[in-house]
């Protein structure tokens, strides 16, 4: 990882800088919203009353966090475009987020081997990303960082819960995990946008971390009692804005309100 | 953290008079979420911290102040600073004692919190009977902020304030 330096002022002033920076925070936030979808439609559908309130309560932190990147987002456009209009006037190939994030609620398994692939690669992202040579970043990641490892912690010791529970429980998320395991890879995978970004400082290089994530994975499962799958087979595309079939449901259903009556407040 | 506003007696009345709407009994200056107030003539800039990203109440809280000081013939523009991020040492110590009479168990020290949540050890205090012996029942509670307990002598259910730091 790179020291902190401070971004050269004239760094944004390059139309390509901007567009690069504009496109990597774009693929760092979709994450957050599309994920943040996912457990809303969770939303009085919990297992019980606790999870119920932990999935909605974690939802609430993504899109809290998600608000955050947008309006940065806007400011850096410096047009008319807001926090909204990005978060629902989009197309579908205009979403940057991983495969991972936008998998259905199959069941609570899925919920849970979802959450935790994506609950540890995002600690260690945010932790990383405390050194970004841009400030703005660097107070967004100190403020999610606290927030994510309470997902982290939710997720993991769910994920015991259920590998180390009953015979069925522990069938069934091993069936998400093995179902999931193709989508880990893509959370490592960089589009040029991010190549440049961590050229420039502001964003961490995450293949250093990808070693280390699958040993902190492998852990927790193995605790789990769970198996490692043995797939060497990952899928990718979404951040290139190639999504799953499962985006176009989600899209419409988040975006519904805004195309039908265009502009509208709270 | 304490924060000396410099501002007038009759403004901070006013500022100590808008609440937290989820947890009314605490003002946004005992929450620790104002860092600073700019005061010039009529026209008021405050500068707010949010607690947690997602916490639906930062934009009640704006709406509030604003409403409270136009009352007065101020007008009020808000400002968000994420950095350094809320943490939960800055509820004052009026703050501490609101919560708890309230009902809601105030926030421990960053070790003893993490004993609490993860090694479930008993350290929170009931509110209803003082007794520690109580246990969490979830990490997540009715707002962002809280887990829940559950107290093992009275089998009074309670909010705790989790130690955000």
């Amino acid at each position: 990882m790179k020291p902190i330096k401070e971004l050269n002022p004239q760094f944004l002033e390059s139309t390509e800088n901007k567009k690069h920076l504009i496109d990597y925070l774009l693929g760092v936030a979709d994450n957050y919203l599309i994920l943040g979808q996912r457990l809303g439609e969770l939303c009085g559908h919990g297992p019980n009353l606790e999870p119920d309130i932990a999935l909605t309560n974690i939802s609430l932190d993504m899109l809290g966090q998600v608000r955050s990147f947008y309006q940065y987002i806007a400011q850096l456009k410096g047009d008319k475009t807001t926090e909204d209009d990005i978060a629902f006037l989009r197309k579908e190939r205009e979403y940057k987020n991983v495969l991972l994030v936008e998998q259905p609620n199959t069941d609570f398994g899925y919920v849970i081997v979802r959450q935790f692939f994506f609950d540890v690669y995002n600690r260690m992202f945010l932790g990383a990303l405390q050194q970004s040579a841009d400030e703005t970043l660097r107070a967004l990641a100190f403020k999610g960082i606290k927030e994510a490892s309470y997902h982290e912690r939710f997720s993991g010791d769910w994920l015991k819960r259920l590998g180390d529970g009953t015979e069925e429980s522990k069938t069934r998320v091993q069936q998400a995990v093995n179902d999931l395991w193709i989508y880990t890879d893509e959370l490592f995978h960089t589009t040029n946008a991010d190549d440049a970004m961590i050229e420039a400082g502001v964003a961490p290089d995450m293949l250093q971390l990808k070693e280390y994530y699958y040993e902190k994975v492998g852990e927790l499962l193995s605790t789990a009692t769970l198996e490692i799958p043995e797939i060497e087979y990952f899928q990718k595309g979404g951040k290139e804005g190639l999504h799953s079939e499962h985006m176009g449901y989600i899209l419409a259903d988040m975006q519904y309100m805004q195309r039908t009556y265009p502009d509208s407040k709270w | 953290m304490i924060q000396n506003y410099n501002i007038p007696q009759e403004l901070l009345d006013i500022l100590e008079s808008v609440k937290d709407p989820e947890i009314p009994v605490l003002n946004v200056v005992d929450l620790g979420v104002i860092r600073e107030v700019i005061v010039e003539g009529k026209e008021i800039i405050i500068k707010l911290t949010p607690t947690y990203s997602g916490c639906p109440a930062m934009d009640v809280i704006g709406d509030d102040l604003e409403r409270a000081f136009a009352a007065h013939g101020y007008s009020v523009t808000t400002q968000l600073i994420m950095s350094p991020p809320w943490t939960t040492d800055w509820i004052t110590e009026r703050g501490r004692k609101a919560l708890e009479e309230y009902g809601i168990a105030a926030p421990l020290e960053e070790t003893a919190d993490k004993d609490v949540l993860l090694n479930e050890k008993k350290l929170v205090k009931c509110t209803n009977c003082g007794s520690k012996n109580t246990k969490l029942v979830s990490q997540f509670g009715s707002t962002a902020c809280k887990a829940m307990f559950q107290c093992e002598d009275c089998l009074e259910p309670f909010d705790y304030f989790k130690c955000l730091k």
